[in-house]
């Protein structure tokens, strides 16, 4: 198959072929992570602009990395530096971004639809790194790159996400991207942070952390979110670890090999223990590894499909 | 100036014409004759073969946004979308800046209306002092400097103490009130249908309980007080369904809706487009079957626009922080006939008393029809021409229409006001 999107909204719109088109191309990438020399000149000359809403590390920095492995030229924008505080508009900001011939804008926004308003104002490429509480498809990737890894396939995998799933744009992909892969998703979290009508997305919905660790093969723990600044009934922290923390005692009921997920930053001792974070099931590093290699897929199969639209025209 | 339109299928329940085809003899503003073959020379004669004529419309939820907003629309521009859209009557929603809560502010608006409409314009005053909800307006003053009816529209007037005072002295002063029933404490900062619609997009939704709580609210305090109430954009089957509980209980209540709650449902939303972000917001598919099946069974009395006016800065922007409303005027009737007479659902004697007569008689105005002593304003219709609805062609100054990119059916040749064929550019 040929990749011929201009942009990475989410993956709602994605095909179950073009999901797994871009692990077969993730796996290409990882093994240049691996070289000495981890540079490929894919990208070369090609400009990325990081263009971040919201505070961010790792995604921030990984998209950083997989540009300039790939060659690219990298500009990162922190908006509490920029004319954003001026008040310039998010349109705005994008076409003062492509007036200077910039490839590949990577935003992050605390409005959901922000990728998508903002992908149909430009002609450059646009990756959603995060749009409110809507779709962070690159962090589902990774996570599903790296249930591949363990798994092999996913007919019939299951796969138990637990946190603030109302407000997760993590929750949210990873239930897109897991349910087209054939993979059986369960969510778990207090009453309050189950979205309305959930289980139409194709999961099953529980408010029991022992219920949804029971035959899972992969729990992915979501971080509780506490400064999302929402009025509604929160539990507080100890109380949230007292009944949804993933802990070694809690795994011990569940699978021997259960795979532990979280998509970062954790916060140790609410959603998940420190035994649990740097145990042996954890394999939340090897997430943040592996979201180099989705973000060098990424970033290379929008340009080619620019370069392949430039051919056509 | 004399009028003469020839070969007219007439619709006006009122009206019950001998032949098909009729001649229509208009003289000033007043239309003298109606009946075949009307051999009096006119200084205008328009052959209205094929087409169909029926009584200007009359939408009673209109934003003209003047004044105060005159970046979104005025009364001139608005008045000229009216006439596009085959509108003869809008009446104006007072969240104006000011508010229309005293004599003084409606005398500033009725010059502006004199001035610049070209359609009949009748001005809504406001239910409290600049819509704050606390102090019910001097509504004895009002009625005498000429407002039809009064609402808070935009909001709802949370006390039930001052809503109770309100209803008191409006029935006193025989003033239709109009109400927005929301209770903002349930909607809060919610912006689509709270449901399956507002989880896959990850936005804050408006749930139902927040319109319909508040309507049965209304309704309680209208039967209390016995003062006449009409509920505005009705979008949900929980509200149709109070509504008409209480018509049976004999409480006096009328409603409308709005075209986008028959056209479009929830899913619209989902390319996180904001010309499909309105308040009340589209709800799901049985709501929409359910607003449908209450127009032809009567429930719902009116459809109205709630032509709301914004513009691209407010619009074009994250989907959370647009505006609310969209634009409605010039399709509503279009937007009608294909959803509501050609699949069946209205015939066109019915759709006529949606858009026509229903809402004059609710405003206490004289009840169009199209026969002789009557004043002249009216429509000519092509009923099957279909169009394809673009930004360009819109008259109004703003251009937010949920419309946009799709075909309607109707279109509206001639809009005659008083006797005057208005230019509808």
């Amino acid at each position: 198959m040929v990749w011929t999107r201009k942009d990475l909204l989410g993956l709602e719109e994605l095909s179950k072929e073009e999901i797994e088109f871009i692990l077969e191309t993730t796996a290409s990438f990882k093994e240049v992570t691996t070289r000495d020399i981890k540079k490929v000149p894919a990208l070369r000359g090609k400009t990325v602009v990081n263009l971040f809403y919201e505070p961010s590390t790792r995604t921030r920095v990984s998209f950083e990395v997989a540009a300039k492995r790939l060659s690219a030229d990298v500009i990162n924008i922190a908006t509490e530096t920029s004319s954003v505080k001026k008040g310039e508009t998010l349109i705005d900001t994008g076409k003062n971004i492509q007036a200077l011939k910039a490839d590949i804008i990577v935003v992050r926004h605390n409005a959901s639809g922000a990728a998508a308003m903002l992908a149909r104002n430009v002609d450059m490429g646009v990756v959603n790194a995060g749009d409110g509480w809507h779709e962070h498809p690159t962090q589902a990737l990774l996570d599903i790159f790296t249930l591949k890894e363990k798994f092999g396939s996913f007919p019939g995998l299951k796969v138990s996400i637990i946190g603030d799933i109302a407000h997760s744009r993590v929750a949210r992909s990873n239930i897109w991207g897991l349910t087209k892969l054939g993979a059986e998703v369960t969510v778990c979290a207090p009453a309050m942070l189950i979205p309305l009508g959930i289980e139409q997305m194709g999961v099953r919905v529980t408010t029991d952390i022992d219920d949804a660790l029971c035959g899972a093969d992969a729990v992915n723990v979501l971080r509780m979110q506490f400064e999302r600044d929402e009025k509604a009934a929160f539990p507080k922290q100890l109380e949230y670890f007292k009944t949804f923390g993933i802990t070694a005692e809690r795994l011990s009921k569940a699978k021997k090999n259960i795979v532990v997920m979280h998509p970062g930053p954790i916060n140790r001792g609410i959603e998940v223990s420190s035994e649990v974070a740097d145990g042996p099931n954890s394999v939340i590093l090897e997430q943040v590894t592996n979201g180099i290699a989705v973000r060098m897929a990424v970033l290379f199969l929008l340009t080619q499909a620019k370069e392949l639209s430039f051919k056509e025209e | 100036m004399s009028i003469l339109i020839k070969n007219a299928q007439i619709i006006s329940p009122v009206y019950k014409p001998a032949s098909p085809a009729q001649d229509i003899l208009i003289e000033e503003n007043i239309i003298v004759h109606v009946g075949a073959g009307i051999e009096k020379p006119a200084a205008v004669v328009i052959d209205a073969e094929g087409k169909l004529v029926m009584p200007g419309l009359v939408d009673m939820h209109v934003h003209l946004r003047e004044p105060g907003r005159e970046d979104k629309e005025t009364i001139l521009t608005g008045t000229r979308s009216a006439a596009k859209g085959g509108v003869t009557t809008v009446l104006a929603m007072p969240n104006t800046t000011p508010a229309m809560d005293c004599p003084g502010n409606v005398s500033l608006l009725k010059e502006i209306v004199k001035r610049n409409a070209c359609v009949n314009v009748a001005i809504c005053g406001s239910i409290t002092r600049g819509r704050l909800g606390q102090e019910v307006t001097d509504i004895a003053a009002l009625k005498k400097s000429g407002i039809t009816a009064i609402s808070d529209d935009g909001s709802s007037v949370d006390d039930d103490a001052v809503m109770e005072e309100a209803l008191k002295r409006a029935l006193k002063e025989q003033v239709l009130v109009i109400c927005h029933s929301e209770d903002k404490s349930l909607s809060q900062q919610g912006v689509v249908n709270l449901g399956f619609t507002s989880t896959r997009m990850g936005l804050r939704g408006i749930s139902k309980e927040s319109e319909y709580k508040r309507v049965a609210r209304d309704l309680a305090l209208a039967q209390k007080s016995g003062c006449p109430i009409h509920i505005a954009h009705v979008s949900c089957r929980e509200t149709v369904e109070l509504i008409a509980k209480a018509k049976k209980k004999g409480v006096q209540v009328t409603c409308e809706t709005a075209p986008h709650y028959f056209s479009f449902s929830e899913e619209a939303v989902l390319g996180f487009d904001t010309n499909m972000k309105m308040n009340p917001p589209l709800r799901g598919k049985d709501d929409v079957l359910c607003i449908k099946q209450a127009l032809s069974d009567g429930t719902i009395d009116v459809i109205a626009s709630d032509h709301a006016p914004h513009t691209e800065n407010e619009k074009d922007i994250e989907f959370d922080r647009a505006e609310f409303g969209v634009i409605g005027l010039e399709t509503g009737l279009a937007a009608s006939i294909t959803e509501l007479v050609a699949t069946g659902i209205l015939s066109w004697p019915k759709l006529v008393e949606k858009l026509a007569l229903n809402p004059a008689r609710i405003l206490g105005r004289e009840e169009p029809a199209l026969c002789a002593g009557k004043e002249a304003d009216l429509i000519i219709i092509d009923p099957d021409k279909e169009w394809l609805v673009t930004k360009a062609q819109f008259i109004s100054k703003s251009k937010n229409s949920g419309f946009i990119g799709r075909h309607l059916k109707g279109v509206v040749e001639r809009t005659i006001c008083s006797g005057k064929i208005i230019q509808t550019g």
